[in-house]
């Protein structure tokens, strides 16, 4: 034992290794009243583990290759040593990693947990959201089934539609080709495999350091660190280990109860993680009857969908659908009411918030539906709808009628 | 280190004048980089062109084939349909084909060589985002409706094109399909990708 702590010494007058562990471990103090939705976070990064480990595996055995690849994902599910369970387990993952980022996102709405001081970690996540939706699509193309190549097809053409002639060379330089083809699978592997994993961990880091640096937000919306002990210790903060460390791997077993169960028992769940003409190899001459993305992406699609092409361009939908994610960035200053957590706001912040998440949804419903003149009207609304939001959220505090905020927490 | 009789103009320029070197040599050494990913040469050299014979095509009949990788239709269409591609003007976006979806021997009603119109060559990719459209040469089915002529119907986004190829107003898709560049070698054999450059 006293050799182990001259080892710690050892490498403490080197690295800096037990300043690191108190700093944003033993004593990060966090406050103590967590609920439910502060379990995200932390799956959010077990996931990410999950997919790294997993994808490992898989880009042994996996070949990026237009002839070679399909194959090679039947020979992972079929010959490898588990390659079904480690491959499910991946392509579970894309699904899950969405769905607990989407519930952490949806937490930092409700408890305004974009609000200053934590506009830029807010604007982190969001970089972080878009990496992940870079990441899933250049995934979904290296199964090279029949959904992974016109899906392909349609996002790389939403690039084309960028007006004054750069869409097309645009377009020809992200593919590497005229169409989707062996160079554009080739590219996409490289993308999945190296560049976006490593912008995604960088992120993920500047996250948790901006993070540790302002310090959570709660479901109360008070700022511990401005009732502060003679200590210097936050009094409504309690360290993060071992408190939320030994919280967390309660939401990690429970978490895995429902992933297994998927895993296991319904891995394509009912063709919304893995789509049934995936089974089929990509043909470039055919498209499949009906195509759409996978769940995580067809809230946007339904808006790209809803919005009719203005003087021979289809760019006005190209530019709504992007407008629903850059104004994301800019929510910690359309929202200018002092109170951070629903708790303490009015009814009209929380009937908006209702809307938009209903929205949402319906969006992502719709956009797995075929379009029929019916169905496009009721995306147009839902589209406004989810945009009213932001709108909404400006003039709210206009009028709003919030309940006081107490000091300390609450429970 | 003593700041006395610091030249602070002669350090500001030696600092702008390195960073405008670096950035001219980073720019420089990114061009390799972004060109590398644009189509190499063997891509773009797969573009030759690829002889059909229509001999066993049947009136109302339509091949797919592969040029440059996408689908091509080669259609027959009956003396019936060809008929019907007149009436079509106030549903259609371009009936008259303006925008340059074609070579200019196809610009005309039928969208085809004039020598033999009853054959039309089309890019089987549908404008709006690249998906493939079916063909459905039926007349009014349940689903497009009691106008449906004959044509082809994206299932991706709803876009809807008569037999020649031509956009419906009102759908995703801005323009009319493409026509590739194609001459006949014979009577029944076409050169897709390739006209001789003659009109």
């Amino acid at each position: 034992m006293d050799k182990l702590v001259a080892l710690l010494g050892w490498v403490d007058e080197r690295f800096p290794l037990s300043k690191m562990w108190r700093e944003h471990l033993s004593e990060y103090y966090a406050p103590k009243n967590f609920n439910f939705w502060y379990y995200f976070g932390s799956l959010a990064i077990l996931v990410f583990v999950l997919q790294i480990v997993t994808g490992i595996v898989l880009t042994m055995y996996y070949k990026p290759d237009g002839d070679m690849a399909f194959f090679s994902v039947e020979y992972i599910m079929r010959d490898v040593n588990w390659g079904w369970l480690i491959r499910y387990m991946h392509s579970t993952g894309a699904s899950a990693f969405f769905l607990v980022i989407y519930l952490h996102m949806f937490r930092g709405l409700m408890y305004g947990s974009y609000k200053k001081p934590r506009e830029l970690l807010w604007i982190l996540g969001v970089l972080i959201y878009l990496a992940m939706m870079a990441e899933a699509f250049f995934g979904y193309l290296l199964p090279w089934g029949q959904m992974s190549f016109w899906g392909a097809q349609v996002i790389v053409n939403l690039f084309a539609a960028v007006p004054f002639g750069i869409g097309e060379p645009l377009s020809e330089w992200i593919r590497g080709d005229f169409v989707i083809s062996d160079a554009t699978l080739n590219r996409f592997f490289a993308f999945h495999v190296i560049a976006v994993p490593f912008v995604l961990a960088a992120l993920i880091v500047v996250h948790i350091l901006a993070l540790h640096e302002v310090g959570s937000n709660n479901p109360d919306g008070i700022e511990i660190k401005k009732n502060k002990g003679p200590d210097g210790i936050p009094l409504d903060g309690i360290p993060f280990h071992p408190y939320y460390t030994v919280k967390d791997i309660v939401g990690v077993v429970v978490f895995f109860i429902f992933f297994f169960a998927v895993v296991f028992f319904a891995p394509e769940m009912g063709g919304y993680f893995i789509e049934p003409p995936n089974f089929d190899q990509a043909d470039p001459l055919k498209t499949p009857a009906h195509i759409a993305p996978v769940w995580y992406f067809t809230p946007f699609y339904a808006m790209l969908r809803a919005v009719p092409p203005m003087l021979g361009s289809q760019f006005p939908g190209v530019m709504v659908m992007g407008a629903a994610i850059v104004v994301l960035f800019f929510l910690p200053w359309i929202d200018r009411s002092p109170v951070k957590s629903i708790r303490y706001r009015g009814n009209s912040f929380k009937i908006a918030l209702g809307v938009f998440v209903v929205s949402f949804v319906i969006l992502g419903w719709l956009g797995t539906q075929p379009s029929t003149p019916g169905m496009t009207i009721l995306a147009q609304i839902f589209t406004i709808l989810y945009f009213a939001y932001f709108v909404a959220l400006w003039f709210i505090p206009k009028f709003e009628k919030t309940k006081p905020v107490p000091e300390r927490l609450t429970s | 280190m003593s700041t006395d009789g610091v030249d602070n103009s002669r350090r500001r320029f030696l600092t702008a004048a390195t960073s405008v070197i670096g950035a001219v040599g980073t720019v420089g050494l990114a061009i390799p980089f972004i060109s590398s990913m644009n189509p190499s040469a063997r891509a773009k050299a797969a573009g030759a062109p690829v002889e059909v014979d229509i001999s066993k095509l049947e009136p109302g009949g339509m091949v797919t084939i592969e040029w440059r990788g996408k689908p091509v239709w080669v259609l027959r269409r009956t003396k019936e349909t060809m008929k019907n591609l007149e009436g079509m003007a106030d549903i259609l976006a371009d009936p008259d084909s303006d925008a340059t979806q074609q070579p200019a021997y196809a610009k005309n009603l039928y969208r085809s060589r004039t020598d033999s119109p009853n054959v039309v060559i089309m890019v089987g990719i549908c404008t709006h985002l690249g998906c493939s459209p079916q063909y459905r040469p039926e007349l009014a089915p349940d689903d497009l409706g009691a106008d449906w002529k004959g044509g082809f119907f994206c299932p991706c986004h709803g876009s809807k094109f008569d037999l020649a190829g031509r956009v419906y107003s009102g759908v995703p898709a801005p323009t009319n399909l493409v026509i590739p560049p194609h001459m006949y070698l014979s009577k029944s054999v076409i050169l897709v990708g390739k006209d001789g450059g003659v009109a």
